[in-house]
């Protein structure tokens, strides 16, 4: 059986994968690609810690958080296009008319 | 399989609060054009409703839904401030949305369901319902800053608000994550009972957590360095929107954070309180200064609004009763005090003209007298001139501190209202000295709008000179935390 905590590393490796990715890439789709990723790094972190004390509240969690990150992709997909209809971009550096 | 107790007392007033909601969404239906701005007054009857109910309710001590949801003096005081921010709101857009063309049934719904959220995360006894709570307001929040989807800044005050926001919630998330693992629940009792008594590999896992919790709070209540979005945010979305923002969101944000940090996490007090107390001076400064420096009204508003939340962080620094009294009675002031200089930036705007800089403002004063005075009272009790709401809650907060032993906090914190005296003064200048400046259309034939400053400027003096009864609710509120 794998160690608990090779699934804990890969946790906090995605979690910061999707950190950096969302600071470094300017891709509005990409910066909330990076988002999901660290939701899920999350979520797999809940799974582990549930796994490992046999409880089920950690699994139950991450229903909730699917649930919620769901509602998230909507607006945010919504937003983005209503954004998209006004400047023809997807580059959030030149989403600009304020200063970011 | 035990099934638990469910309570609908407990839930009451988030449930007004729902229903109120849909009951506007279905209203939608039957109206159409200028009409739907009449929707509001569901709105403010179903608030009051609501706020009526957490008073009746106040000497409740209870807990629901096996636990998760409490309802206690700390979330009724809370559900009033929310019940009066977002009323508030809802009188300021009646007239507002007019103005930007913007007639829309589903926003006064929106500001219906974030309420609802904000509710949620003061009644929050575990980590998860306070996340769904959080993200509940959030998502909303998102959603009515971008409505004005005309504008292309409201779009992309939208689209940075959702992106900050939701990289905040990742933090968040994760911190709770690391809390489940140390201690193998959500319940924040749990957590603060086995805080004092873990072991090593606990005490690690939850400082973790504690540190991503903190990260994602400062997001929400834009604590100096998780700050960049808020000016952008608060400059680009429908005004109302931003009062609201201002007001609401981070009176809810910092609901949720003081019971996690002050109850959940008291055991570790020592730990978080220098961490805060270093947020608290970048922020005072670092959102004074900048203000200093801004053209525009709404920007300018949005870094005092960061300078306020250092302020705030301030009496969580004292750790004490007295201090988390100060927070809350602060937070009520602020409602007053800032919907009100929102509403006098709504009341200089006009259609198809915002008349958001500040060159915008000579000679407003002596042209509307009205606005003028309104304006002279938000902006003092702003800066923390005594008989006004601002300094007798300025002066809870440093007291607080000084009584902790932080007083060089408290000298820091006096040193900022002093700056903030120059920029908030500087209107104030413009609005009588300066001569010249545009015709702004002040508040005639707009009678929602003079009764919000009115209502404002009243409560913002009568807190000023009256504080006690008020800060004694404030303080039996935050002995219900503990």
């Amino acid at each position: 059986m794998v160690p608990a905590t090779y699934y804990i590393a890969l946790s906090l490796i995605l979690f910061v994968i999707g950190a950096v990715g969302f600071l470094i890439r300017r891709n509005l789709i990409v910066m909330f690609m990076s988002i999901e990723l660290m939701l899920n790094a999350a979520n797999l972190a809940f799974v582990t810690f549930a796994r490992q004390q046999l409880g089920m509240d950690g699994q139950v969690i991450v229903f909730f958080v699917m649930t919620v990150a769901a509602a998230e992709v909507a607006v945010g997909l919504a937003i983005i296009i209503a954004l998209f209809r006004h400047r023809e971009t997807l580059n959030a550096d030149e989403v600009r008319i304020l200063r970011w | 399989m035990v099934i638990p107790d469910i309570s609908w007392t407990v839930l009451l007033p988030t449930l007004l609060i729902t229903g109120t909601g849909f009951a506007i969404l279905l209203a939608d239906l039957a109206v159409a054009g200028p009409e739907k701005d009449g929707l509001g007054w569901i709105g403010i009857v179903g608030l009051t409703v609501a706020a009526i109910a957490s008073v009746a309710l106040w000497n409740t001590q209870e807990t629901s839904f096996a636990g998760t949801v409490i309802l206690d003096r700390y979330a009724l005081f809370f559900n009033v401030v929310f019940c009066l921010a977002t009323g508030l709101t809802l009188l300021l857009s009646m007239d507002y949305l007019g103005t930007i063309d913007l007639h829309s049934g589903e926003y006064y719904a929106i500001l219906l369901f974030a309420t609802a959220g904000m509710f949620l995360m003061a009644a929050a006894n575990d980590l998860i319902v306070l996340f769904l709570g959080l993200e509940t307001m959030s998502i909303a929040a998102y959603i009515l800053a971008g409505i004005w989807r005309a504008d292309l800044r409201s779009s992309e005050a939208a689209m940075k608000y959702f992106l900050l926001g939701a990289f905040a919630t990742g933090f968040l998330l994760l911190g709770i994550a690391f809390l489940y693992g140390a201690f193998q629940t959500t319940a924040l009792g749990p957590v603060a009972r086995e805080m004092g008594a873990s072991t090593d590999l606990q005490r690690a896992l939850a400082s973790g957590g504690m540190a991503l919790l903190l990260v994602g709070f400062a997001f929400k209540i834009a604590a100096v360095p998780f700050h960049a979005w808020a000016p952008d945010v608060y400059e680009g979305s429908p005004t109302s929107v931003t009062a609201f923002m201002a007001v609401g969101v981070k009176a809810a944000a910092f609901a949720a954070f003081i019971r996690v940090f002050m109850y959940a996490f008291d055991a570790l007090a020592e730990d978080w309180s220098t961490a805060l107390a270093v947020l608290a001076v970048a922020t005072m400064t670092v959102g004074n200064f900048a203000a200093l420096r801004q053209t525009n009204i709404k920007r300018m508003l949005a870094y005092s609004s960061i300078a306020h939340a250092g302020y705030l962080l301030v009496g969580m620094v004292a750790k004490s009763d007295a201090g988390g009294a100060a927070v809350l009675f602060y937070l009520l002031a602020y409602t007053l005090m800032n919907t009100g200089a929102f509403a006098v930036v709504i009341a200089l705007g006009k259609r198809g003209e915002a008349n958001e800089t500040l060159d915008d403002y000579d000679g407003v004063g002596m042209r509307h007298p009205l606005l003028g005075l309104c304006m002279t009272v938000f902006l003092l009790s702003l800066a923390g001139i005594p008989a006004l709401a601002g300094f007798t809650g300025k002066f809870y907060l440093f007291s607080a501190a000084v009584q902790q032993g932080y007083a060089w906090l408290a000298i820091i914190g006096l040193l900022n209202s002093v700056v903030s005296m120059y920029y908030y003064g500087g209107v104030l200048m413009r609005m009588f000295m300066a001569d010249g400046g545009k015709d702004v259309q002040g508040t005639a034939h707009r009678p929602y709008l003079a009764a919000t400053l009115v209502t404002t400027a009243a409560g913002t003096i009568f807190l000023g000179i009256f504080p006690s009864w008020a800060f004694e609710l404030a303080h039996s509120a935050f002995l219900s935390l503990r």
